[in-house]
């Protein structure tokens, strides 16, 4: 297949750890700088632009935070997932490195989720918390990036630890579909989706384009943060690497 | 209380969230270039002084 004679030379350049630092060393300020450009043009557009909503006021504010925030919490438990199935599957070098970059990414823009969404939900619906469905099934995600964080510590091998963490996201991923059709599944207090629709979105475009720039921002700086992880990942491999060859070196000096 | 401390409130935890992935990102990559260049300032990673 035409495809695959394309597609499979490029990820075997791209599992050679050495190209993809340099190919990641020279990505990264652009990257980050465009991200950083269109988080100040979408901050712009909110807060100066953007109207505010006939039925929420000023608080749809919070909505340029959270909205981004949850679709980034998933985006990161599926680049968790793939790079499951790359270190269980095919065994590629980088698939555990990008898998252990992605988790605390992902574990923080869920928290940020989660508090923002509290934070609207309180003047809105007059409560912090409720227990439906969206809401509780963002909190098993924010626990079961908790949970695969923890795993990495327990585990000293590196090899170890990555198929048993990888074990346990893909287990984890069968919250992801919970979490997006919750909202269609449970009579939920959270509405249902209103950007990613068959049938278009339901926002006027006055709010749907900032909404737009501050999702492709956070994605910009959530792809910035992951390689920057994974090329200290991989020095840090390196470092252990090394550490291990000096206590051999060391030892047989000492025998 | 009035909206805009949520308001407020949202922005400024987002703020705070974000920047500790950056901070963090940036102390823990000078952590590990520093004890890489110490290892390879000893020698370590030369194949000639092992065994």
């Amino acid at each position: 297949m035409p495809l695959d004679r394309y597609i499979q030379p490029m990820i075997r350049e791209l599992a050679n750890p050495t190209r993809f630092m340099s190919l990641s060393g020279t990505l990264l300020p652009w990257v980050g700088g465009l991200a950083a450009v269109l988080m100040g043009i979408g901050l712009y557009m909110v807060w100066f632009a953007a109207p505010a909503d006939y039925q929420q006021g000023e608080t749809v504010k919070i909505m340029y935070l959270h909205v981004p925030a949850a679709w980034l919490s998933l985006f990161f438990y599926m680049i968790m997932a793939s790079s499951a199935l790359g270190t269980l599957v095919w065994r590629h070098p980088l698939a555990d490195v990008s898998q252990k970059a992605a988790a605390p990414i992902g574990a923080a823009f869920t928290l940020i989720c989660l508090v923002t969404g509290s934070l609207w939900g309180k003047p809105m619906w007059g409560t912090y918390w409720q227990w439906d469905a969206r809401l509780t099934s963002m909190l098993v995600m924010l626990l079961i990036y908790l949970g695969i964080l923890a795993l990495w510590r327990a585990i000293e091998e590196p090899n170890r630890a990555a198929r048993a963490v990888s074990i346990l996201t893909l287990v984890g991923a069968v919250n992801v579909p919970i979490v997006k059709f919750s909202v269609d599944w449970w009579n939920t207090l959270h509405q249902p989706a209103s950007v990613f629709r068959i049938d278009g979105p339901t926002i006027h475009s006055s709010m749907l384009v900032p909404l737009l720039i501050m999702a492709v921002a956070f994605s910009l700086l959530g792809i910035a943060l992951h390689l920057a992880g994974m090329r200290t990942e991989i020095l840090r491999r390196r470092v252990r690497t090394l550490t291990i060859l000096e206590a051999e070196r060391l030892d047989a000096q000492a025998a | 209380m009035s909206h805009t401390f949520f308001i407020a409130f949202s922005y400024i935890v987002t703020a705070l969230v974000i920047a500790g992935l950056i901070l963090r990102a940036a102390i823990d990559h000078r952590i590990q270039v520093r004890t890489l260049a110490d290892l390879e300032s000893r020698g370590v990673g030369r194949r000639s002084r092992r065994g």
